[in-house]
């Protein structure tokens, strides 16, 4: 199915430009705006990519282990509560969603480190 | 210049971030440019009113003879979706002119939104061929296990007394292709470049369905944070007026 062509502008304007280019096996340490009371602060949510989806409604999934307990939080790529990326490490990996670490812990969910541009 | 409506397409659907961070589903709609092909007057018709068509660059050919006539008598390019929209009087001193300050021929461009927040949406609806009553009336249907028949209606009155079955029971039959209004549609955004609308929710009918949008009838009333701050309810207004005028 095709994207009717007004519909490919439309999407291009709307799409934010300012975030690194990043994916799954890329640890990300996300600044995240939060709201308190009148005062807007940034709190950092750091962890790895583990999957994107893309396109105008596109968002990326991150996961990180606090105090043992695995936490995810999914971001769209346009919303206004994310002020910044900055890409830490990359790592090696085999496929585009990965949701397997999710039972993994400990030394199982570790990840060959490698350099990506 | 004072046209309540304006005639489009639907292009589709996607999500924009407002200010706050918080996301709305919009639908983007391809409104005009029309031409007014026809004015009806008071004294000739009985009602005033402008015929419009959606200028689509279309073939001459693909109109018949007698709209290609009717075209040419306001000097206006052919067109296929013609409909018509109400007149109001833009400003108080109108003075009851005959033309309302629009003639035929005028360009109708999708600004006439510019300082609306909400719209009203004609389309029509998909078509859904012959539907059963789960899909068509929304019943509950049939039991998914105990011998199951899924889709199906049940009872349809009593027996005996009044052996008859009452008009109005609600039954399966063609559903869909129906004209659908939706109202009070809010505006997030105007592009006037490229004649585009881009209204919050959804439209009926498929893409590149013919809608008919037009100034909401009855926007929403002012209420603590509905319909942005901006919105002043002519009543409240009114009543605060003549309250500061009685002290």
């Amino acid at each position: 199915m095709s994207i009717n062509p007004i519909m490919q502008k439309l999407a291009a304007k709307l799409q934010r430009t300012d975030l690194p280019k990043f994916g799954p096996g890329d640890t990300v340490r996300v600044q995240v705006k939060i709201k308190e009371g009148d005062k807007e602060r940034l709190q950092a949510f750091e962890g790895i990519v583990i999957a994107t989806k893309q396109g105008p409604q596109g968002s990326f999934t991150v996961r990180k282990m606090s105090f043992g307990q695995g936490v995810e939080r999914i971001f769209p790529y346009n919303s206004k509560v994310v002020d910044k990326v900055e890409k830490v490490r990359s790592y090696q990996v085999r496929r585009a969603k990965l949701f397997y670490l999710r039972g993994l812990r400990g030394k199982a969910a570790r990840l060959k480190e490698v350099e990506r541009a | 210049m004072a046209v309540t409506g304006i005639l489009g397409k639907k292009i589709g659907m996607t999500q924009v971030f407002d200010d706050k961070g918080e996301v709305h589903p919009i639908t983007v709609l391809k409104a005009g440019p029309c031409v007014i092909t026809q004015l009806k007057s008071l004294a000739k018709d009985g009602y005033e009113a402008a015929q419009i068509g959606l200028v689509e660059f279309v073939k001459a050919s693909k109109v018949n003879k007698p709209m290609t006539g009717h075209f040419a008598k306001s000097n206006v390019p052919p067109v296929k979706f013609v409909k018509e929209v109400g007149l109001e009087s833009s400003a108080p001193a109108a003075e009851g002119e005959e033309t309302n300050g629009v003639k035929a021929g005028d360009r109708i461009m999708v600004d006439i939104f510019a300082d609306e927040k909400f719209v009203d949406v004609v389309g029509t609806s998909k078509g859904r061929g012959f539907a059963g009553v789960v899909r068509r009336h929304r019943f509950g249907g049939g039991p998914k296990s105990h011998g199951h028949m899924f889709q199906i209606q049940g009872s349809i009155g009593a027996s005996s007394f009044p052996s008859r079955v009452f008009p109005g029971q609600r039954m399966p039959g063609h559903y869909g292709v129906d004209q659908v209004t939706v109202r009070n549609l809010r505006i997030r955004g105007i592009d006037i470049e490229e004649n585009l609308l881009m209204v919050e929710g959804a439209v009926p009918g498929p893409r590149d369905g013919y809608v008919l949008i037009s100034k909401a009838k009855h926007p929403p009333r002012e209420r603590r944070g509905f319909g942005g701050s901006g919105t002043v309810d002519p009543l409240k207004a009114s009543k605060k007026a003549s309250a500061g005028k009685k002290k």
